[in-house]
């Protein structure tokens, strides 16, 4: 038999006011079940506690009532005052007379009528209250980070000096993504190698740091504190072990003239190759699509096969018959730091993105996007630094630069701004300017976005300091005129259209996040938008949280970062992981779901509509092991309580806690007057 | 036992309010702490996420006596839980034309989007839907409803 007291709080006059507490304290005191109800003043004042759990140890109760402000506004310290007054704190409820109640109404009579009514349906709730119990998780304090770019670089560092061990996996032979192809950054222009080389090494050499280069991630399984990673480590055809980068197998390949992707294109590699001269770890790749032999054995020649870089090897590291390979890692959080790629303004446009046909990229050779010409800047790129044409090997007399180009731009598929073109335009025309002395750069922009530190008067100085010639409008025709690419655009401030003849044109691409990332997302179960953007929790307050939790996300592959965002939300990855590792037990809510076994049928429409794959297959066998039937179970560690799958269930066999068919359905007789 | 209240002689309907616990209640909160005066004839019960509403809850709130029903939660995309709400309404769309077929007018529900910052459109679905189902008059499609209302509460204690 259920024995509830009924705790009505005056909340001074806010509640007083507009409905008599006195009066809905006697009327519930005949309600059925209810053993004690009194009104007090303030009831979350140390008295008013106090005569909470004075009346649980009195009156022997089973259930409270705390009729009162919002839940959203006491509901924790009315459950730990009841537990204070040893009652289990699911036990004890709030009847919102506050907000919903004296706040709304001024009739004194219909507010108190209506309050006595709410006060009601929360007894009626609570009588069918169960004790439930807070869950705890062991938690792995490993973590897995994604992407081996400056933002993971970061994450990986501040959690392995913060104690954690961190798994870090890299799609591409050497970490340090696009970073490690900048020239200089902005605003600063300080070297972008520079700064990130030492990092990249002291991610090697750190303790706590295992590093998985040439790998991705295969699949992961289990919940916050308890994941399961798979990776497939690819095969690099070098024996890891063996090698020591003394780079002898790279001067003897044959194959001389692939593309390097290092340098977008600009430069050539061979097919056993490091990525760049840095490249952490300094250990060779063989491309098998572009290596001689691996060609000849697709052709089914086997004979006079080259290997000339095993020949070359002194410690016998290249294995051609290497494979790939998985390694199970158990981790307990993820940090996604997959960054991005940029508009591939040519050919091989997803679906809804439409290419720049106009503006002749990959048709006119001088015309290059900003990635390229970073790696023309660059001292360590293909012309070692020096400012040349493409076509001719000539240094440009004039530079035309086109921001915006699919960014901003419905039309394209593209609507959103991708925030680092500005900056990186202006530091592109320094660079120019500085190198080339007499240069022209013009750049056609829409608006210059130099919202950040230092970064107005970095733009400005592009214009006022360097001369850089900012044309606002857009170009609507590009083609090749001799040694030169005519320009034609509009001025929108001047109002008149303008031909420029350029030697040398630059598109600032729109920023993409890279491509599988949808297929990432969903192994990781995490959101993502209509452009791949992984969602991030809420867009204010748990900014590198996702909707799955224990998965959080850093850098350019949430939306377009610079370096300092990529970094900061990295470090702030790395201080959530770490606060997640701080306790040995993840503690949860116990408002989970919880299925009837015995009932459950099997059809798994739970599973279906479940946002966080909480649904999980059990077996239920017979003493001799006989398979019986499949039913649903609710991992509690991973579901968060919303309650769908016991709406959607269609024998009611899966109950979400705290919020029960039974729950519910007695609020819903209280509130037309029919109680037990 | 059920009673439609009658007292000086207008009819003041009963509306019960089906509610998520992140957007909706938390906007009536809102309502509360901005102070907007509004009908007060809805009562609200609290769930976590309009995809636990049951359209069973709205049937078993107008067997019960209720003369109106609101279902409100979180404006599509911003669920607490990701899609809970999108659920709902695909739950809700197929439900609400069946609502003649069982003998209830649809004018009796509302169903509504109400962020956690809309305090003055919660106030407004309130008010509205109030005036609504006070214009169609009391629901007695159901009149022995209230005989199998003592058994079934009994059984279910």
């Amino acid at each position: 038999m259920a024995r509830i007291g009924v705790f009505v709080c005056h909340c001074g006059e806010n509640i007083g006011r507009t409905v008599d507490c006195t009066k809905v304290a006697e009327a519930l005191k005949n309600h059925p079940g209810v053993v004690e109800s009194v009104d007090y003043k303030y009831m979350c004042s140390d008295p008013g506690q106090a005569l909470i759990k004075q009346s649980i140890a009195e009156k022997n109760l089973t259930g409270v009532v705390v009729a009162a402000c919002s839940p959203h506004m006491h509901e924790k310290t009315f459950r730990r005052a009841a537990f204070g007054g040893g009652l289990n704190p699911f036990l004890c409820e709030m009847a919102n007379v506050r907000e919903h109640c004296s706040w709304i109404h001024e009739d004194k009579e219909k507010a108190t009528e209506k309050a006595i009514a709410i006060g009601r349906t929360i007894v009626e709730k609570v009588k069918r209250n169960v004790p439930l119990e807070t869950i705890r998780i062991p938690v792995t304090k490993r973590a897995l980070v994604i992407g081996g770019g400056i933002a993971g670089i970061q994450a990986a560092l501040d959690l392995a000096d913060g104690g954690a061990e961190v798994i870090l996996v890299e799609k591409e032979p050497s970490i340090g993504g696009h970073m490690s192809q900048l020239s200089e950054t902005f605003p600063t222009l300080d070297c972008s190698q520079c700064i990130l080389t030492p990092r990249m090494v002291e991610v090697y050499q750190h303790p706590n740091i295992k590093l998985y280069s040439y790998s991705e991630l295969e699949s992961l399984e289990g919940y916050i504190g308890n994941f399961k990673a798979t990776i497939r480590k690819k095969a690099r055809s070098v024996n890891e072990e063996l090698c020591n980068g003394c780079g002898a197998c790279t001067q003897v390949c044959i194959q001389k003239k692939i593309p390097s992707e290092f340098d977008a294109g600009l430069g050539k590699r061979t097919a056993i190759y490091v990525p760049f001269p840095q490249a952490v770890p300094n250990i060779p790749v063989i491309d098998r699509k572009n290596c001689a032999r691996f060609k000849a054995k697709a052709k089914g020649i086997l004979k006079e096969a080259c290997g000339k870089c095993a020949e070359a090897c002194l410690k016998g590291a290249v294995d051609f018959d290497q494979e790939d390979r998985f390694v199970t890692e158990e981790v307990g959080a993820v940090v996604v730091a997959t960054g991005y790629q940029l508009y591939t303004i040519g050919k091989d446009q997803p679906e809804g993105l439409q290419g720049y046909g106009e503006y002749g990229y990959g048709t006119i050779p001088d015309v290059i996007d900003g990635l390229q010409f970073e790696r023309l800047a660059s001292a360590s790129g293909p012309t070692g630094g020096q400012i040349l044409r493409p076509s001719d090997g000539k240094p440009p007399k004039t530079i035309v630069f086109l921001q915006c180009i699919g960014s901003r731009d419905p039309q394209k598929g593209i609507e959103y701004c991708s925030k680092i073109c500005c900056m990186y335009v202006a530091k592109h025309t320094m660079l120019y300017k500085h190198k080339v002395h007499g240069g022209k750069a013009v750049v056609f922009y829409m608006d210059i976005r130099a919202a950040g530190k230092g970064y107005e008067e970095f733009s400005r100085r592009a214009i006022e300091e360097d001369g850089a010639i900012y044309i606002r409008g857009r170009v609507s025709r590009m083609y090749r005129d001799g040694q030169t690419i005519k320009v034609q655009g509009f001025d929108t401030l001047a109002g008149e259209p303008v031909e420029i003849d350029a030697d040398m044109v630059v598109l600032a691409t729109a920023m993409r996040p890279q491509p599988g990332i949808e297929t990432l997302a969903q192994k990781l179960s995490v959101s993502y938008d209509r452009h791949g953007f992984i969602n991030e929790a809420h867009p204010k307050l748990r900014p590198v949280e996702t909707n799955t939790a224990g998965i959080f996300v850093a850098g350019a592959c949430q939306s377009p970062r610079d370096i300092p965002d990529a970094v900061a939300m990295a470090s702030a990855t790395a201080a959530k992981v770490l606060g997640l590792f701080s306790k040995d037990q993840l503690e949860r809510e116990p408002t989970v779901a919880k299925v009837n076994q015995d009932l459950c049928a099997g059809c798994f429409s739970c599973e279906h509509v479940c946002p966080y794959g909480a649904v999980e297959h059990k077996e239920i066998r017979d003493r001799k092991g006989v398979l019986l039937k499949i039913v649903a179970e609710v991992n509690g560690g991973v579901c968060q309580g919303c309650g769908t799958c016991q709406a959607t269930c269609p024998s009611k066999s899966v109950e979400l806690q705290g919020f029960t068919d039974e729950q519910i359905y007695s609020e819903i007789n209280a509130l037309a007057g029919c109680v037990e | 036992m059920q009673e439609k209240s009658k007292s000086d002689g207008a009819f003041e309907p009963k509306l019960t309010a089906f509610v998520c616990n992140w957007c909706t209640y938390t906007g009536a909160d809102l309502a509360g702490t901005s102070r907007l005066q509004m009908a007060t004839n809805v009562r609200i019960i609290r769930l976590p996420c309009t995809g636990r509403i049951d359209p069973l809850f709205i049937l078993k709130a107008f067997e019960r006596g209720a003369d109106g029903v609101i279902v409100s939660g979180c404006h599509p995309a911003d669920c607490h839980y990701t899609s809970g709400n999108y659920h709902a309404r695909r739950r809700f769309a197929v439900f609400n034309d069946l609502m003649e077929f069982v003998g209830i007018d649809p004018g009796r529900l509302t169903f509504s989007w109400v962020s956690a910052s809309e305090g003055a459109k919660w106030r407004d679905v309130v008010n509205e839907a109030t005036s609504k189902v006070k214009a169609l008059g009391p629901f007695t499609t159901y009149p022995n409803a209230g005989l199998a209302l003592g058994e079934v509460a009994h059984a279910s204690a």
